[in-house]
């Protein structure tokens, strides 16, 4: 098959299931970040539940390979920290931005310009910010049962206790 | 369980784990047909489609990007994902009549005024620190949150911790900590 193909077909369902989770949304993106409604924070956690079990068994059997992004401390920790500054902002991540417009939310067509604005001044950027923030500590393509030196399965096992455990909290509390 | 997510949603656990086999079913399909594992994201997109219309204007300058040549400016697996995820959502929307065109959030409307150019300039500026950010971070919650910690990435988990964390603050700060 051809890898367009497959890309396409992968994200006709991926965008169906965001929109049907309802997580597209401005209402619950702000919502999830001011803690009043977990709908994403469920839907995330759900799907790292039963994709972490998925590609863990695929993995072991030798049939893909993971490939982690490498921790590196200050891309990641500066980062991260705009990333949460521009969700919060704009109301949207790169992914629900374009299946927002899908559902006719269509401000987030301006969200999607600004991404493509960031994504220019980064690749501008990236010289300059490749000999000094992503220059001074890589950690490496590291997973967590590497760093705590436990079988991986003990890990997943381990955090999938903590997931379902956040969904009986959710639920109790009825967040 | 709330009913929240509208009349005629799914359980966010529901669409979450079906979104969770469709992670390791396309885990496995992008190695089949591309001969490397490639898993769901986003952002990286962005940076393509940013080079791609870059180029239609001054071409030279993107290729002597050190950037995008790292990232390759063309349509791949990962941008026709992101179109799919278009697609997907508009034809998930109209078959449950949840679509609607909307202009300014309702909630933005109470905070910051019904003004369509405020909220245009808000989803740009925010986008544009958001994107910057995530490339930095080398990834968005899809790239790091989900198939970071499906993969029980390091990274993912500082990524993820601090989208939300910053986030909330952010949040807090521009919408006050009232419940609405």
């Amino acid at each position: 098959m051809n890898p367009l193909i497959l890309g396409l077909v992968t994200g006709v369902i991926f965008g169906f299931l965001l929109q049907k989770g309802r997580v597209l949304r401005f209402e619950k993106q702000l919502g999830a970040l001011r803690l009043q409604d977990f709908t994403i924070i469920k839907f995330m956690l759900s799907s790292i539940l039963v994709g972490m079990f998925g590609l863990l068994i695929l993995q072991q059997a030798g049939w893909i390979a993971l490939s982690h992004k490498p921790f590196n401390l200050g891309a990641v920790v500066i980062g991260g920290a705009l990333f949460g500054v521009g969700w919060a902002v704009a109301g949207y991540c790169p992914g629900t931005s374009v299946g927002a417009v899908g559902e006719g939310r269509w401000h987030a067509l301006f969200a999607i310009a600004g991404m493509l604005a960031g994504a220019a001044l980064f690749a501008e950027a990236y010289p300059w910010l490749r000999k000094t923030v992503l220059a001074w500590k890589d950690f490496g393509k590291i997973g967590l049962p590497d760093l705590l030196g436990i079988n991986p399965w003990w890990c997943a096992l381990g955090l999938a206790i903590l997931y379902l455990g956040l969904f009986v909290w959710f639920e109790r509390r009825r967040l | 369980m709330s009913t929240s997510g509208g009349s005629n949603g799914w359980s966010p656990y529901l669409a979450g784990a079906l979104v969770g086999l469709l992670a390791a079913l396309s885990a496995a399909a992008t190695t089949k047909v591309m001969g490397k594992t490639n898993f769901l994201g986003a952002s990286t997109t962005f940076v393509r489609a940013a080079g791609l219309i870059e180029k239609a204007v001054v071409p030279s300058h993107v290729e002597k990007n050190e950037y995008m040549a790292k990232e390759k400016v063309r349509v791949d697996w990962q941008f026709m994902l992101v179109l799919g995820i278009l697609l997907g959502a508009s034809l998930a929307s109209r078959l449950d009549g949840s679509f609607s065109w909307e202009a300014v959030p309702p909630i933005w409307k109470e905070r910051f005024g019904p003004s369509p150019v405020v909220r245009a300039l808000g989803a740009f500026v925010g986008g544009l620190v958001a994107m910057f950010g995530a490339r930095l971070a080398d990834g968005c919650p899809s790239g790091h949150g989900l198939s970071g910690l499906m993969q029980m990435s390091v990274s993912g988990f500082v990524a993820l911790a601090l989208f939300f964390s910053v986030g909330v603050l952010t949040a807090h700060w521009l919408y006050g900590g009232k419940p609405s």
